[in-house]
């Protein structure tokens, strides 16, 4: 039961989440090279 | 099996081959969405967002300190079947589980190196809030000085395709290829260190375990406790005390190695 609460409550979340904004800082981030995550920035 | 879906999870995930042939990263609206894995968006071949990596860059932004949207996603991938993800889907999961298999004398880590996994979780979580640039914005500070997924997914392909890259090694990238070296090595000699001592989205997903909607069941009318499933658990833990454990990544050799059915993935 638990599993169903925290599976909507992350639903619910994610398009909190989403609709803030958020998703396009992380599109931002995703589609240039990220240099700190490859060792170089 | 369980080596065919973790194969296909990870072609799916990185499933812009030209990336690796141009030395070119994918530019493409799918990496607004997060990937259910350890898969570096750094990675030529990435059509997704990792979500450590994702979370690092909300918690940095300058409009964020917190992200509703990482967070719910890996609540809901946590919450239906736990570290499922670890061990049927991530590609780093696969790297490690390959190099496994290289023949060679095999060391069990210390208990003790699981905590380490805390310190990890920290470095996503708080350290872009407190390690800020000039203008404030946060620096990925787990992505930037322990993730091997990106120095080894991304950070080896790219440099190798872009001279310009190369020319800006410094102490960062040899310190980065130092710890990948490592989790390398050690792959060889223990099963998957990664997950065992630095994962922290393993670390979450962990959590989980324990209410997830699939999980591991044990039937103890039907169990002789003959000690087949602890034998065949590559993370050394007793399925029959521990299915619920942070640590265990749900690869179901312990189900497989059951000679009475006593270990059943349920809904219950």
């Amino acid at each position: 039961m638990k599993g169903y609460v925290f599976f909507i409550l992350g639903a619910v979340l994610t398009i909190m989440g989403y609709s803030r904004g958020e998703a396009a800082v992380v599109l931002k981030k995703a589609i240039r090279i990220c240099l700190e995550c490859i060792g170089i920035g | 099996m369980r080596g065919l879906i973790q194969s296909i999870s990870a072609i799916l995930m990185n499933g812009q081959i030209a990336g690796f042939l141009t030395g070119r990263i994918y530019t493409g609206k799918s990496k607004t969405f997060c990937v259910p894995g350890m898969n570096c968006y750094s990675c030529p071949g990435a059509v997704g967002s990792c979500p450590i990596g994702a979370l690092q860059a909300v918690v940095g932004s300058l409009k964020y300190s917190y992200s509703l949207y990482i967070m719910g996603f890996i609540m809901m991938i946590g919450s239906l079947s736990g570290r499922f993800v670890c061990g049927w889907i991530c590609p780093f999961g696969l790297f490690q589980d390959v190099l496994s298999k290289i023949p060679s004398p095999k060391w069990k880590l210390p208990k003790w190196t699981a905590y380490l996994k805390y310190v990890s979780l920290l470095m996503v979580v708080i350290g872009p809030l407190i390690i800020v640039n000039k203008i404030g914005m946060g620096t990925p500070v787990f992505c930037k000085w322990i993730c091997p997924v990106g120095t080894i997914e991304g950070g080896v392909p790219l440099t190798i395709m872009q001279p310009a890259l190369r020319a800006q090694f410094g102490f960062l990238f040899g310190w980065k290829m130092m710890i990948a070296v490592l989790v390398i090595i050690m792959s060889v000699v223990s099963y998957r260190p990664f997950c065992k001592v630095l994962c922290p989205l393993g670390l979450i997903l962990g959590w989980f375990n324990r209410i997830s909607i699939i999980k591991l069941h044990v039937n103890h009318e039907n169990c002789t406790s003959c000690g087949l499933c602890e034998k065949a658990c590559p993370i050394e833990l007793n399925p029959v005390e521990e299915t619920t454990s942070i640590e265990c990544i749900r690869c179901m050799k312990c189900k497989n190695a059951c000679c009475n059915g006593s270990i059943e993935l349920s809904m219950k």
